[in-house]
């Protein structure tokens, strides 16, 4: 197992290599000059100058990669190009307010396509069966953007129960008041794409001898769902919430810009309006690496929850 | 008594002999997709868009998209027209507070529009800082009032040609044009380039995921490398990346930052497929006659894979339309000035505080229809080309 983690780990390094070229080919080799990018942006030439500088612009190409390799190492990644906040304040204050709307938005979501899967799986082929799906197929073909403007409109425009946008200070404040909408919008979206695909995983199940021989020995049709088939299911369904959880870090970017939520995915957009690349550099590297690291979590979570796994 | 008059019929008749020729991959795959009722309808919607969107290209329907054939915001006929139009959002939208039966005296009068104008201006001004929300709405209303006064003004004498009616079928937007030759409009941006930029990613996926699986060993590693590279930064996040990068806006970006970044999923599953069959027995008999690993991998491999790739090109056609109606709402999409069904609903949003819901509904029906109407073919498709998988519809 420990030599397991540690081999995983060794083949987490020229991955993440290539993730740094890749963001270095993008930023600092198609990018270019920031005095062209910035042009227009930030007027102040002494600014432009010291970015420049920092940079390592006028350096040929392999001294401004020591440049960024040393940012990613020491974790400084230095400014902001247009507020001047640093970019580890910037991730660490970024990042409490995504997770405060993503992390009970992930449960819920979960939790409910779980339970509507097994109910729908267990009434297969029924007319049931098959409205839900066609619903879920069109509740899949709207965009997320209808979605989040018709809830704003009708939820907190118009009938006013939730605030229209905002953040708060306090946690219960946030998590109550603030995040409630952006949470059901979370889950109007996301329902139908997991019920789809949790119903295949219950499916492969619900046909298998074990689930006949529970049923022989007269165990309650609940019993047989709930405790029996649903241990089976989990196993995918597991490593497919734990392969979903790095976009928690980005988060649902188009929730946070339309609440006007200060999380991470929010500061992307600003960032890419702004062509704030240090800010974009970071956040990528970063969550390239979470990514990784989620994805081993995913594999040793596999094999904890099915023993039957053999881990390579 | 062999005359060679009589041995040639005898010669050409085998070929004449009736025989049952087993139909091929794609008869079977077409007889297996014309059974099925709900893949043929949607292929007939997908169809009727794509035709939309041609002869909208080719300038043969929605030419006229551009004209402010209404009045501003003119609502659907079946709502009837807006007399008490827009009074709290004057400030808002002062070209909005003129109400049908104005512009109909504005014809009369060349001078009503502009005082209208100013009436406008001076009302946005006078309760100060007009609501930083009202203000946001639309930073151009004035500009336009502005420019249309000017129109007005300047067209007042054949005033007869630019009458502009108070209702229209489906409504019309913030400048009156109709909504349902915008949403055909916008089509023709969303769909080409949900189809340039998915054509794009799957050649591709289709060209690595062929190398990669073909010579295996250290190209399979290098091209599994990049893959794995490419696959730990979050879709959404690398796609904003590039659009960061590639400052400007276009058409050709838009599909280059998709073709780009959204070839993995095709590049897994043909590699899979390459190191599948370069060992089977047809591709050693092509290397037995000669045949080149170019030839062998294209020429006879590529077909016995060409429904998979048909299939990831169908499901990344939808993904690409919605990530491209993302992508123009926030901006980073199509140029200002062409209307997609992403700038659509960044105008419905604001509409829509102001009462004025049809363009949010003509680009929504427009979208879920085709995406919709997609989905069901792509599955349709897989079911019809690889029957093994039916019932398999996660992804």
């Amino acid at each position: 197992m420990t030599a397991y983690i540690i081999r995983r780990l060794w083949q987490m390094v020229p991955t993440l290599a290539g993730v740094v070229l890749l963001v270095f080919f993008l930023f600092n080799w198609i990018g270019g000059d920031p005095a062209y990018v910035l042009a227009g942006k930030i007027s102040n030439q002494e600014q432009i100058d010291n970015i420049r500088r920092q940079l390592g612009v006028d350096q040929p190409y392999w001294v401004q990669l020591w440049i960024f390799v040393k940012q990613i190492l020491s974790g400084d990644f230095g400014a902001s190009w247009s507020t001047n906040e640093r970019i580890s304040s910037i991730i660490l204050t970024r990042l409490p307010p995504s997770l405060t709307v993503l992390v009970p938005l992930l449960i819920l979501e979960t939790l409910i396509a779980i339970g509507l899967a097994l109910a729908v799986a267990y009434v297969r082929g029924s007319l049931t069966d098959r409205m839900v799906m066609i619903l879920c197929t069109i509740g899949l073909s709207i965009s997320i953007l209808v979605y989040i403007i018709v809830f704003q409109y009708v939820f907190a425009y118009k009938l006013g129960w939730f605030p229209v946008q905002g953040w708060g200070d306090s946690f219960a404040e946030n998590l109550f008041r603030y995040a409630s909408l952006p949470i059901l919008i979370g889950l109007a979206v996301s329902i139908a794409p997991n019920l789809r695909l949790f119903r295949t995983f219950v499916l492969d199940e619900i046909n298998q001898d074990y689930v006949r021989t529970a049923r022989a020995k007269g165990l309650s049709e609940n019993r047989i769902m709930w405790v029996h088939v649903l241990r089976n299911a989990s196993i995918p369904i597991i490593t497919y919430v734990m392969a979903a959880l790095p976009a928690l870090l980005i988060g649902a970017f188009l929730i946070e810009r339309f609440f006007s939520i200060p999380g991470i995915g929010r500061e992307v957009i600003l960032a890419v309006e702004r062509s704030d690349f240090p800010v974009i550099k970071a956040i990528t590297v970063y969550v390239a690496v979470a990514t990784m690291v989620f994805n081993l979590l995913a594999d040793l979570m596999y094999k904890a929850v099915d023993p039957r796994v053999q881990l390579r | 008594m062999a005359t060679p008059s009589a041995t040639l019929p005898r010669a050409a008749a085998p070929r004449e002999i009736p025989h049952d020729v087993s139909p091929g991959l794609w008869t079977l795959a077409w007889r297996r997709l014309s059974a099925d009722r709900v893949g043929m309808v949607s292929l007939a919607i997908v169809v009727a868009f794509v035709v939309l969107m041609i002869l909208s290209g080719t300038g043969l329907v929605a030419k006229d998209w551009a004209r402010e054939v209404g009045v501003n915001y003119a609502p659907p006929s079946f709502v009837g027209a807006d007399v008490e139009a827009g009074a709290p959002a004057a400030p808002a939208a002062p070209a909005a507070s003129v109400s049908a039966g104005d512009w109909q005296s504005s014809i009369v009068d060349p001078l009503a529009d502009v005082i209208a104008e100013l009436k406008g201006t001076k009302r946005a001004a006078a309760p100060g800082a007009a609501p930083a929300e009202g203000g946001s709405v639309d930073p151009l209303a004035d500009v336009m009032a502005d420019i249309r006064a000017g129109k007005a003004a300047e067209t007042a004498a054949p005033a007869t040609a630019d009458v502009r009616s108070a209702t229209l079928p489906f409504g019309g937007d913030k400048w009156g044009r109709d909504v349902v030759a915008k949403t055909i409009k916008g089509s023709e941006t969303s769909i080409f380039v949900g189809i340039a930029a998915a054509l794009v990613a799957t050649a591709l996926g289709t060209l690595f995921g062929a190398v990669a699986g073909y010579y295996g060993r250290w190209v399979d590693d290098a091209f599994n490398w990049f893959y794995s590279v490419f696959n730990s930064i979050p879709y959404l996040l690398l796609i904003l990346a590039f659009a960061a990068v590639l400052q400007q806006k276009g058409m050709l970006t838009i599909i280059l930052i998709l073709g780009l970044t959204g070839w993995t999923g095709v590049f897994r599953l043909i590699r899979a497929e390459y190191l599948k069959h370069k060992s089977r027995e047809y591709v050693q008999a092509a290397d037995a006659i000669g045949a080149s690993n170019a030839r062998r991998m294209f020429v006879h491999i590529f077909p016995n894979v060409s429904h998979v790739v048909l299939v990831q090109l169908s499901i990344l056609v939808v993904g690409f339309i919605k990530a491209e109606v993302i992508l123009s709402f926030l901006g980073f999409g199509v140029p200002v000035d062409v209307v997609s069904w992403g700038s659509m609903l960044n105008e419905a949003q604001n509409e829509l505080i102001l009462g004025k819901w049809w363009q949010l509904v003509a680009a929504t029906v427009a979208m879920a229809t085709l995406v919709t109407a997609f989905s069901l073919f792509t599955d349709a498709l897989r079911d019809a080309l690889d029957p093994k998988l039916k019932g398999l519809k996660g992804h």
